[in-house]
C-alpha cells in the first residue's frame, strides 16, 4: 500500500502543542475559585502521634479549613492492596497499606499528618508552621537485614516482626545441580535502585459540581481508569459521576502508577467537602518523600557450573526493602527472582526472598522494576564464572543463552501476572553477535586496558569493555481496549483507557490505525487518559501500552475496516474483495475513478431518515479489547566502553551499544528514543544516583542538588540496532520496550570498570551497584588490601 | 492581608505589556504561569537545577523559580510561548526537536528551547562537546539528551532565529 505508515519514523503527531506550551499538564489546570492545599508532613520516620491541634492554622487569614485523620470521619480508611500476591504455592504475605492521613503512628518522614486549603499555596504552606502537633520519635529500622532482627523496632505493630512477605519458587532439584557441579560461586550483592525523579512533580485538582453531581478529577497518574472507579468507591459515587483526566503527564517512569497516594485520596474528598475546585501539587522535596522509590535489595546467591561453564543451577535468597507500606504487593521481588534468569538456560533455580518493611518511603515499581536487581545478580555470576574458567564473558553467555528452537521456554515459576514464566520468543545469539561486532569486542576486550589507545606514558587511564544480556516479560495482561470512529468529516478518533506520560502515543496509536483505514496518519487523532472518552482498562505499566493497547487499537481499526469495506461495497456495487482503502478514499482495485470517501461512508452509516436493518450499529465505529495469555518477551544485549581514572576513580563512558529485540517495531524513532532514555536513567543507576539515608531515617539528599541526575555531560552518545523476533503472542507482533534500556546499565557497568582494572587490580569484584566515584575508590583500595 | 504589602510590576512578556500588583515574596514562576497564565513555563524544582523554568530575561537564559515576580519591573521577558510564530508556524529550534525526536515528555522542553535560543545566537556554530555543555544545567528524564543535542546540531550552520515575536518587532 503506498501509504504505509506502520513501521516508519513518523515525526510525532503530539510534539507541537509540547513545544509551544499549548500542552496542558495538570498544574495547568485552573478552574474559578480554586483553592490550595499543602499537607504537613512527619519529620520523623518513626513516630507516636499523641495529638494534633489545627486552631491556629484554621484561623489564619486566606485559610479556608484544615483538617487531621479524625475530621476524615468515616472517610479515612487504609488504601487497596493494589497488586494482591500471584498464586504461589506457601508464600507468606502480610498486606499493610497506606492512610490518607496518619493516625496515631507515623512509619515513614513524609507521611501526611494534616492537610490546609487556602487561597493560595504560599498562604497554605505558611499556616503548616502553625500546626501544634504532639509527635514521639520511635526508634526506626531502617536497615534493611537489621529490620528482621528480633529486637527490631516494629513498624506494624500487629504483625510479629517487620517481615512483609517470604517467598520460595523453584524449577528443577538445585541439590542435584550442585552435586554434580564443576564449578560452584557464592557472593553477597547489594543493588539498589534509586527514585523515578520525572521532572514533573505529582499533583492532582478535583472540582466538585454540585448541581450536576460531578465530580472531576486531574491527576498525574499513569491508571486514571483504576483512580476513578476507586474514587467513586471511597466517595459513595457511581462511577459514571466520576471523570478523571491524566492530560500530558511529565514523565511517569512506574511510581505513578502507584494508587491511592494520600494525596489522591484527599483532594478530591476536599472539594467534595468544601464544595470548591481544589489543587495540590507536591514540590521537589515531597517528591523525595512522598512519591514511591524502588531502592535495595541484598542477594546471597550461587551459581553451579560444569567446566565447560554451562550453567546447571542457581540459588539464591534476597531481602527486599518494601518501605513502611506494600500496597503494590510483591511486584518487584518477583521481578527480581523471575528476571534473574534471563536469556539463559537454567534447568534447576532455587529462588527464595523476603520482603521487609522498613521506616522510608513506599516502594513501588521504578522503570525496571526490580529487574534490574535479578539481571545484576547473574550477570555478575556468568562474570565471576567466567573468570574461574578462564572464558570470555561473551563466550560463556553463548554457551548458555536459549537457542531459537528452544521456544516456548517454560521456566515453572510464576510471574508477576500471575502466569508461569513462560518466554514466548527469542534469538539471543544473533543478538550477541550483532553488539560484539558493534563495539569490535576481540579487539577492545585484548587491547583495551592499561595502555588504553592513547600513547604509554602520555595518560594514565585504563579503558575496559564489557556485554551484558537481559530479558524483559513485557506487556502482561489484563488487557487494554479501544474505539475507533471515522467522522462524517474523514477524520479517525480512537480512544483508549491508558495514559500517556510521553511514549507517543498520539502517534503510535495512529499508525496503527491509519496502516488499516488508509489514512494520513494526521488525520487520527488520539485521546489517552480521559475517562469520559474511553473506561475500560488498567493503566501504562509493564512496558505494556504498545503491545496491549496497541493491540487493541489494531483490533478496532480491523474491525472499522471491516464496516468501512462492507458500506462501501453497496455503495459502488463491487465486491469487498476489489476494493482498496487508500488516501482517506475506498476504491476499485484498477478503477481508482470508483471511489468514495470515509467521511461520505461514515454518513451513510449514520442515516437521518430512513430504516435500517434490524441490529444495525450506526456509524463506522468499533470497540475493541486485547488480552494476552501472558507478556511478550522483550531482550536484548548491553555493550560498553569505558575509560577509568585509576587516581580519582572517575568513569567515563566513551561508548554505550544497545541490540534491542522487541518484535515488531510501530515507530523506530520513538523506539529509539524509549531505548535511550532508559539507558540514560541506567546509567544514573550506576555511577550517579542513590537515595541516601541517615540511621534516623532521614533522607540525606532529597534536592535535585544532592541526588545527581545524569546530565547531557555524563549521558554518552547511544548507538543502537534492532533485530525483530515476533511475539507469537499478539497479531501485531509486538514487545514492550518502555524499560528495557535502564535494566542491564547496572551490570554492564560493572563489568566495564572491572575489565578496565583487571592488570591493576586483578581481583576487583564489583558486587554493588550503584557505585560512585568514592566508592569504586574504596573498592579498589580494599582490593589492594589497603584502608581507602 | 496587608495590601500596602503589594509591589506594582510593569513588564512585557512575549511582546505583550503587563502591569499587576504582586506579593514581595511571589516567585516569577508562579507569577507567569498562574497570574499571566502562561502555563508553558514548567516547574520542576524551584531550587534552580532541573531548569524546566529557564526563561528569558532581557535575552538572557534565567530561572523563573530562582526570581521574585517584583525583581523583574521593566523587563522583557520571552517564554515558550513566545518562540514560534502567530500563525503556529514552529520556531526553527522546535522544529529542530521535532525532527530529531528531542522531546518526549515534553516537560523539560520549554527550559531547553530557550536555554538555547540565546546559545545558538551566541555560538552559531557549536560542536557536540560544546552543545551539551550548553544544556548541561538542564535536567531531562526521557530522552538520554541525544535527540536534543542532534536538534542543536542539525542547525548549527545557520544558528537559531529570534523568537518569533522579537523578529516582528
Amino acid at each position: 500500500m503506498s501509504s504505509r505508515v506502520f513501521g516508519e519514523p513518523i515525526k510525532r503527531l503530539e510534539d507541537p502543542r509540547l513545544l509551544t506550551g499549548d500542552a496542558v499538564f495538570v498544574d495547568d489546570v485552573e478552574r474559578p475559585g480554586m483553592l490550595h492545599v499543602a499537607f504537613l508532613r512527619s519529620p520523623y520516620a518513626h513516630g507516636r502521634l499523641h495529638a494534633i491541634d489545627l486552631t491556629d492554622a484554621r484561623s489564619r487569614d486566606g485559610v479556608i479549613a484544615a483538617f487531621a485523620a479524625d475530621d476524615l470521619g468515616a472517610y479515612w480508611q487504609h488504601g487497596p492492596l493494589l497488586v494482591p500476591p500471584p498464586p504461589i504455592a506457601d508464600a507468606v504475605f502480610y498486606p499493610r497499606t497506606q492512610v490518607p492521613l496518619a493516625r496515631g503512628k507515623v512509619r515513614h518522614a513524609g507521611e501526611p499528618l494534616a492537610v490546609v486549603v487556602a487561597t493560595s499555596r504560599y498562604i497554605a504552606e505558611d499556616a503548616l508552621d502553625d500546626i501544634v502537633y504532639d509527635l514521639e520519635p520511635l526508634d526506626v529500622a531502617i536497615e534493611l537485614e537489621a529490620a528482621l532482627d528480633a529486637d527490631a523496632p516494629r513498624i506494624h505493630e500487629d504483625l510479629d516482626s517487620n517481615l512483609a512477605a517470604d517467598v520460595r519458587q523453584q524449577k528443577g532439584d538445585y541439590a542435584a545441580a550442585r552435586a554434580a557441579a564443576d564449578v560452584i560461586l557464592e557472593r553477597r550483592f547489594t543493588y539498589d535502585h534509586g527514585a523515578a525523579a520525572a521532572i514533573e512533580n505529582r499533583g492532582v485538582v478535583a472540582d466538585w459540581d454540585r448541581r450536576a453531581e460531578r465530580l472531576t478529577v486531574w491527576d498525574t497518574t499513569q491508571a486514571p481508569i483504576p483512580i476513578r472507579n476507586g474514587l467513586a468507591g471511597l466517595l459513595g459515587l457511581s462511577e459514571s459521576q466520576v471523570r478523571v483526566v491524566a492530560p500530558f503527564i511529565g514523565g511517569g517512569f512506574g511510581p505513578k502508577i502507584m494508587m491511592f497516594y494520600p494525596e489522591e485520596m484527599v483532594v478530591p474528598w476536599l472539594a467534595m467537602r468544601l464544595g470548591k475546585p481544589v489543587k495540590w501539587i507536591e514540590d521537589r522535596e515531597e517528591n523525595f518523600f512522598a512519591t514511591t522509590h524502588e531502592r535495595s535489595q541484598i542477594h546471597q546467591a550461587e551459581i553451579a557450573l560444569d567446566r565447560e561453564g554451562r550453567i546447571l543451577g542457581v540459588r539464591d535468597d534476597f531481602l527486599h526493602d518494601t518501605g513502611a507500606y506494600n500496597p503494590y504487593g510483591l511486584t518487584v521481588p518477583i521481578n527480581s527472582q523471575c528476571t534473574l534468569l534471563g536469556p539463559y538456560r537454567v534447568p534447576a533455580y532455587d529462588s527464595r526472598f523476603r520482603a521487609v518493611f522498613t521506616n522510608a518511603t513506599i516502594v513501588t515499581p521504578y522503570r525496571g522494576a526490580g529487574r534490574q536487581h535479578g539481571v545484576f545478580v547473574m550477570e555478575r555470576l556468568l562474570d565471576l564464572a567466567a573468570r574461574e574458567l578462564n572464558l570470555d564473558p561473551v563466550e560463556i553467555r553463548r554457551r548458555n543463552v536459549l537457542e531459537p528452537d528452544e521456544f516456548p521456554h517454560h521456566h515453572e515459576i510464576i510471574y508477576q501476572d500471575f502466569s508461569e514464566l513462560v518466554y514466548d520468543s527469542g534469538n539471543h545469539r544473533p543478538a550477541i553477535e550483532k553488539a560484539c561486532a558493534m563495539i569490535d569486542w576481540e579487539r577492545e576486550r585484548d587491547g583495551a586496558g592499561i595502555q588504553g589507545e592513547e600513547p604509554a606514558g602520555t595518560v594514565d587511564k585504563r579503558r575496559g569493555v564489557g556485554l551484558v544480556c537481559y530479558v524483559e516479560g513485557t506487556g502482561i495482561g489484563p488487557y487494554e481496549g479501544a474505539r475507533v470512529t471515522v467522522e462524517s468529516s474523514g477524520s479517525v478518533s480512537v480512544s483508549t483507557g491508558i495514559g500517556t506520560q510521553g511514549q507517543g502515543h498520539f502517534t503510535a496509536f495512529a499508525q496503527v490505525v491509519a496502516e488499516q483505514l488508509g489514512v494520513a496518519v494526521e488525520r487520527v487523532r488520539v485521546v489517552t487518559g480521559d475517562t469520559r472518552a474511553f473506561h475500560w482498562g488498567t493503566g501504562t505499566f509493564a512496558s505494556r501500552g504498545a503491545v496491549v493497547a496497541g493491540n487493541a487499537c489494531h483490533a478496532a481499526a480491523l474491525a472499522v475496516r471491516a464496516k468501512i469495506l462492507r458500506h462501501a461495497s453497496e455503495a459502488l456495487e463491487v465486491d469487498e474483495a476489489d476494493l482498496e482503502l487508500v488516501g482517506g478514499e475506498a476504491r476499485v482495485v484498477g478503477a481508482p475513478q470508483r471511489r468514495i470517501a470515509l467521511g461520505d461512508l461514515a454518513q451513510r452509516a449514520n442515516p437521518l431518515r430512513g430504516a435500517v436493518a434490524p441490529g444495525t450499529e450506526p456509524g463506522l465505529e468499533a470497540t475493541s479489547y486485547f488480552g494476552p495469555s501472558r507478556g511478550a518477551t522483550a531482550s536484548g544485549v548491553h555493550a560498553m566502553e569505558v575509560e577509568v581514572d585509576p587516581s580519582t576513580a572517575m568513569v567515563e563512558i566513551l561508548r554505550y551499544i544497545v541490540v534491542h529485540d522487541c518484535g515488531t517495531v510501530i515507530n523506530p524513532m520513538i523506539l529509539d528514543g524509549q531505548i535511550k532514555g532508559g539507558v540514560a536513567q541506567g546509567i544514573g543507576n550506576a555511577f550517579y544516583e542513590q537515595l541516601i539515608y541517615d540511621s534516623e531515617g532521614q533522607l540525606q539528599n532529597a534536592s535535585l542538588m544532592d541526588y545527581l541526575l545524569p546530565t547531557a555531560a555524563e549521558v554518552p552518545p547511544i548507538e543502537t540496532a534492532h533485530l525483530v523476533t515476533p511475539s507469537p503472542l499478539n497479531p501485531l507482533g509486538t514487545k514492550g520496550a518502555g524499560e528495557a534500556g535502564a535494566i542491564p546499565t547496572g551490570a554492564l557497568f560493572a563489568q566495564a570498570v572491572e575489565n578496565a582494572l583487571r592488570e591493576d587490580l586483578p581481583d576487583l569484584e564489583i558486587l554493588e551497584i550503584p557505585l560512585s566515584p568514592n566508592r569504586l575508590w574504596e573498592l579498589m583500595c580494599a582490593a589492594r588490601g589497603e584502608q581507602a | 492581608m496587608d495590601d500596602s504589602a503589594l509591589i506594582d510590576v510593569a513588564l512585557t512578556v512575549n511582546g505583550t505589556h503587563y502591569q499587576r500588583q504582586v506579593e514581595s515574596r511571589l516567585l516569577l514562576s508562579d507569577f507567569l504561569r498562574h497570574d499571566l497564565g502562561l502555563t508553558g513555563t514548567h516547574v520542576g524544582c524551584e531550587h534552580g537545577v532541573c531548569g524546566a523554568c529557564t526563561i528569558l530575561l532581557d535575552g538572557e537564559a534565567v530561572r523563573a523559580c530562582l526570581l521574585f515576580a517584583a525583581q523583574v519591573r521593566g523587563s522583557t521577558i520571552t517564554t515558550v510561548e513566545g518562540l514560534a510564530a502567530a500563525d503556529g508556524t514552529l520556531h526553527p529550534l522546535q522544529e529542530a526537536f521535532r525532527q530529531a525526536h528531542g522531546l518526549q515528555c515534553g516537560f523539560c522542553t520549554p527550559g531547553f528551547l530557550l536555554t538555547l535560543v540565546p546559545f545558538l545566537a551566541e555560538n552559531p556554530n557549536p560542536d557536540d562537546r560544546e552543545i551539551r555543555q550548553a544544556i548541561s544545567g538542564n535536567l531531562c528524564r526521557c530522552t538520554g539528551y541525544q535527540g536534543i543535542v542532534d536538534a542543536v546540531r542539525s542547525l548549527s550552520r545557520t544558528g537559531a532565529p529570534k523568537p518569533a515575536h522579537e523578529a516582528e518587532t
